[in-house]
C-alpha cells in the first residue's frame, strides 16, 4: 500500500507534526517521522483538520444535472475540504424510497472524490402528508439515517410528530427546515427596515422560530432527537438553547452564509443573494456566530444549492433561491469564526467534522487525527488571501454571494481515506 | 444614480425641484395650439410595459409624442415570472432595434433597478412602476400638485414643500406610490403621516422619514393635503380588514371627514379610485380632490423627466444642476418652432 508523509502540519492548529499515511489509515502522529518510499507533502505550517463533513447538501442529481451531479458535486466538496456530504432529498424524482438514496449513494462510492450519504424525504413526494419508506431507505444500502424534507418545512404537527417517534427504531433523525408556510406565502426576503423600503415579501423571523419552538417541544415530548437546518435568527438561537437546558436532544446547524452576509445586501436587487432562508440582520449575524460558538449551534452546513447562470440572471422575484457554498465554506468560517477568535482551529474541526459526523451517524468521519484512524484529511493554508474567482469552481454552478470578496484560507490537499482527492489546490 | 430614474428616493431636493420646475414650462406646451417640441425627435423610446396599466401608459405615451420622440409601445404581459421570455432577452431585443431609453413597469420589486445596473442594456431607464417598490413619475406628479395647490403656480417656482403637512391614507403595504412619496415629500420638506389600519403597514415601516398614525380623524385637521390609496376589495380575504364597510367605517373619506381638514386642503388620489371603499363619491367629485389635475400633471411630469434625462444636456443629478445653469427652464420653448 502506498504511503503518504505529511510532515509539519499544524494538527487542528496545535503544534507542527508530522502525519504518516498508510493506506486508507493514519499509521502514526508524532514528530519526525520517516518512512522509506513514502510520497512528502510539506505542510510548512498548514492547519491539519478531520476531513469536513457537510450535513446539508443540494447534488442535484438525479433531475437537475443543468445544475449540479453527483461527480461535480462531490468534486466541489473535495475543493472545499470535505470528504463525506449529506444529500438532500429535494430530487426529481423525490429521493423519498430505497432505489432513488441507492442509486445517489452508488454515484458518489464509483466518483470516489468524497463520500455521499444521501438523506431520505421524511413525507412522500415532499408533500407533507405521506411518511416516505423510512425504514426501507435505512435499511437499504443507502443505510440513511437523517430525513428531511428541506426546501418545503414538515409543517402539519401531527406528521412531525410520528416523523420524529418512526425514526427511533433505527437511530434516525429528522432534520427540518423551519419554515411556516402560510407566514411566508410570497416571501422574498428577510421582513424587516430593508423590505419594507424595497417592496419585497417579507420572510418573518417568527415562521422560523415558532416551527422550531413547536419541534423542540415535540421532540421532547417523544423523547425523540431533532435536527434545525439552516438556523438563521436571534430568537431561533434563543429557543434552540432554552431546549438545550432542559435536556431536550436537539442540534442545529448554520450556513456560512448566514454567520457572514446580511439582508443589507438585498438592496442590489442582485439574486445572487436570494436565499431561503433569507439573509438576516446584523444583530442576527452577531448572535448566529456566538451561538456557534458557545455550542448552542452545533454545526456549520453548506446548504449548497447549485442553479443554472439563468435562474440568477433575472428579476429578483423571478430567481430561484440559493447559493452555491461547499468550495467557500472553510474560508468564510475562518473569517467569520476563526480570525475574529471565536473559535480555534479545534473548534472548527468540532463544528465541521466531529459534530456532523456523530448527527449524521457517518461511519469513519469525524474521527480524531490519530494512529489507526481512516486517513480522511484536510489540510488548509490559513495564511492564503485570495479573491473567490468562481470560474475556477468545481461545481457545475457559479451562484456564489462571494464573487470578487477576499477571503482568508484555502484548502490545498484533501484526502479520502488516504487517496488524495485534491493536491495543491488541484483535483486529483 | 445618473442616467435613469429607479426610485424617489435617488433624486436631492435640487433634482426635485428642477423637475417640478421644467413640468411647469412643460405644462405651458399643452396651453398651445401645437402641442409639441422638437426635442427628442429622432429618439426612440419604448414603454415597456409587464404589467396592465392603461393610465400610466398613456400619460408616458402622450409625454413622449408631445416631445417628438418614436414611440414604440410593448405589452409583455406575463414576463420570465410566468417562464416566458425572460426580461434579460427583451430588453436586450429592444435595445438591438435602437431604443434611447426604456419606461419600465414592471410587477416584480427592483426590475427597473436591474435592467439599469446589471450591464444588459445601455439604454436610459425610467421606472414607471415596479411592484410595491417606488413608482417615482407618479411621486413627482403628487408633488407637483401638492406645490401647484399649496404654494401656487408661480410662486412656487424653485421652492419645495417645507413644513406642509401630507397624510396618505390606506394600503401603505401594497403601495408603490407611499414608498415614493414617503421619500420624495421628506426630501422635499413636508412632514408626512401615513394613516392605515397596522395590518397595511410594512414591518419596518417605523424606520420611514414619517409619523405612523392608526386614527384618521385625528389626521385630518393637521393635514394640507390628504392622499387616499387604493384599497383592492380582494385583501379582505387574506384578513388585512374583516370586512369592506368596516374599512370604508374606519378609514375611507366622506363628506363628513372632508369637513374636518383645514379650508385649505386638498384631498389626493392616485387613481383608480374605489368609490365607496376609501372613497365616497361626494369627496371624489368635489373641487376639493384633485384626482383628475394629477391625471393632466402626470404629463407634464413626465415629460419633464423624460426631457431632462434624453435631452441636450445630461441630467446628473449627482452634480445637482441648479435650474440657474439647467437647459430646462428655457431651451424647451427656444427650440419651439
Amino acid at each position: 500500500m502506498s504511503k503518504t508523509l505529511i510532515r509539519g502540519a499544524k494538527v487542528l492548529g496545535g503544534a507542527p507534526q508530522d502525519v504518516l499515511i498508510d493506506g486508507e489509515t493514519i499509521e502514526a502522529v508524532g514528530n519526525g517521522l520517516a518512512a522509506e518510499g513514502a510520497e512528502i507533502v510539506e505542510a510548512d505550517g498548514k492547519v491539519l483538520l478531520p476531513g469536513l463533513v457537510d450535513l446539508h447538501t443540494h447534488l442535484r442529481e438525479p433531475g437537475r444535472e443543468d445544475s449540479e451531479t453527483v461527480l461535480t458535486g462531490t468534486r466541489a466538496a473535495a475543493s472545499g475540504g470535505f470528504t463525506a456530504v449529506f444529500a438532500m432529498a429535494n430530487t426529481f424524482p423525490v429521493a423519498d424510497t430505497a432505489g432513488v438514496v441507492e442509486q445517489v449513494w452508488r454515484l458518489g462510492r464509483e466518483h470516489g472524490y468524497c463520500d455521499v450519504q444521501p438523506i431520505g424525504a421524511v413525507t412522500v413526494g415532499l408533500e407533507g402528508r405521506n411518511l416516505a419508506e423510512l425504514g426501507a431507505m435505512h435499511e437499504s444500502a443507502a443505510g440513511v439515517t437523517v430525513f428531511s424534507d428541506d426546501g418545503k418545512c414538515v409543517h402539519d404537527a401531527v406528521i412531525m410528530r410520528r416523523a420524529l417517534e418512526y425514526v427511533k427504531a433505527f437511530g434516525g433523525v429528522v432534520a427540518q427546515h423551519a419554515q411556516e408556510p402560510r407566514l411566508t406565502e410570497g416571501a422574498q426576503m428577510n421582513e424587516g427596515v430593508v423590505s419594507a423600503e424595497l417592496g419585497l415579501g417579507g420572510w418573518p423571523a417568527v415562521a422560523e422560530e415558532s416551527i422550531i419552538a413547536r419541534d423542540v417541544l415535540l421532540a421532547e415530548h417523544v423523547g425523540s432527537r431533532v435536527h434545525i437546518c439552516h438556523l438563521s435568527t436571534a430568537g431561533s438561537v434563543e429557543i434552540v438553547r432554552w431546549a438545550k437546558s432542559r435536556g431536550i436532544d436537539v442540534t442545529a446547524e448554520v450556513t456560512p452564509h448566514h454567520l457572514l452576509l446580511t439582508d443589507e445586501l438585498v438592496r442590489t436587487y442582485n439574486p445572487v443573494y436570494k436565499v431561503n432562508p433569507p439573509l438576516r440582520t446584523e444583530r442576527d449575524v452577531t448572535a448566529l456566530r456566538e451561538a456557534l460558538a458557545d455550542g448552542t449551534i452545533d454545526i456549520v452546513a453548506t446548504d449548497h444549492a447549485p442553479h443554472p447562470h439563468e435562474d440568477k440572471d433575472c428579476e429578483w422575484a423571478a430567481a430561484a433561491m440559493g447559493m452555491v457554498g461547499l468550495e467557500t465554506a472553510l474560508s468564510v468560517v475562518q473569517q467569520t469564526m476563526v480570525d475574529t477568535g471565536l473559535l480555534d482551529w479545534a473548534g472548527v474541526a468540532d463544528r465541521m467534522s466531529f459534530t456532523p459526523a456523530r448527527i449524521g451517524r457517518a461511519a469513519g468521519h469525524g474521527r480524531p487525527v490519530s494512529a489507526g484512524e481512516p486517513a480522511n484529511l484536510t489540510l488548509v493554508d490559513t495564511a492564503y488571501r485570495g479573491q473567490v474567482d468562481p470560474a475556477g469552481f468545481a461545481s457545475r454552478s457559479r451562484n456564489t454571494p462571494y464573487e470578487g470578496r477576499e477571503l482568508p484560507g484555502r484548502v490545498t490537499h484533501t484526502w479520502l481515506r488516504g487517496k488524495a482527492t485534491l493536491v495543491d489546490g488541484k483535483l486529483a | 444614480m445618473q442616467r435613469h430614474l429607479i426610485s424617489a428616493a435617488d433624486l436631492t431636493r435640487d433634482d426635485a425641484v428642477l423637475i417640478l420646475d421644467t413640468a411647469e414650462e412643460m405644462a405651458r406646451v399643452a396651453d398651445r395650439p401645437i402641442k409639441k417640441l422638437p426635442t427628442l425627435r429622432g429618439r426612440t423610446v419604448v414603454n415597456l410595459f409587464f404589467e396592465d396599466s392603461t393610465r400610466t401608459r398613456i400619460s408616458f405615451e402622450a409625454a413622449e409624442k408631445r416631445l417628438s420622440a418614436d414611440v414604440i409601445n410593448f405589452s409583455a404581459k406575463g414576463s420570465s415570472v410566468s417562464k416566458g421570455e425572460s426580461l434579460k432577452d427583451t430588453a436586450q431585443t429592444l435595445e438591438a432595434m435602437g431604443v434611447d431609453a426604456v419606461v419600465i413597469r414592471h410587477g416584480a420589486s427592483g426590475a427597473p433597478y436591474r435592467l439599469a445596473t446589471s450591464g444588459w442594456i445601455d439604454a436610459a431607464v425610467v421606472n414607471a412602476g415596479d411592484g410595491t417598490h417606488q413608482h417615482p413619475t407618479q411621486a413627482l406628479l403628487d408633488a407637483f400638485t401638492m406645490r401647484r395647490r399649496l404654494v401656487g403656480r408661480d410662486t412656487g417656482l424653485g421652492r419645495d414643500l417645507a413644513g406642509k403637512r401630507i397624510t396618505l391614507v390606506g394600503d401603505v403595504l401594497h403601495s408603490r406610490v407611499a414608498r415614493s412619496n414617503v421619500d420624495l415629500l421628506h426630501t422635499l420638506g413636508a412632514e408626512v403621516t401615513l394613516v392605515a389600519p397596522p395590518t397595511l403597514l410594512p414591518v419596518g415601516a417605523h424606520s420611514w422619514p414619517c409619523e405612523i398614525a392608526y386614527d384618521l380623524d385625528s389626521a385630518l385637521p393637521k393635514s394640507d393635503a390628504v392622499m387616499m390609496l387604493r384599497v383592492q376589495r380582494e385583501r379582505m380575504n387574506a384578513a388585512f380588514f374583516p370586512t369592506e364597510r368596516e374599512y370604508a367605517r374606519r378609514y375611507g373619506l366622506d363628506g363628513d371627514r372632508m369637513a374636518k381638514m383645514p379650508e385649505h386642503a386638498i384631498v389626493m388620489h392616485p387613481g383608480p379610485m374605489v368609490r365607496g371603499m376609501e372613497i365616497t363619491a361626494e369627496v371624489a367629485d368635489s373641487p376639493r380632490c384633485t384626482a383628475v389635475e394629477q391625471v393632466a400633471n402626470g404629463v407634464s411630469i413626465r415629460m419633464a423627466v423624460l426631457y431632462l434625462l434624453l435631452g441636450g444636456a445630461v441630467f446628473d443629478p449627482k452634480t445637482a444642476p441648479d435650474a440657474t445653469t439647467a437647459p430646462a427652464a428655457a431651451h424647451p420653448r427656444t427650440e419651439e418652432k
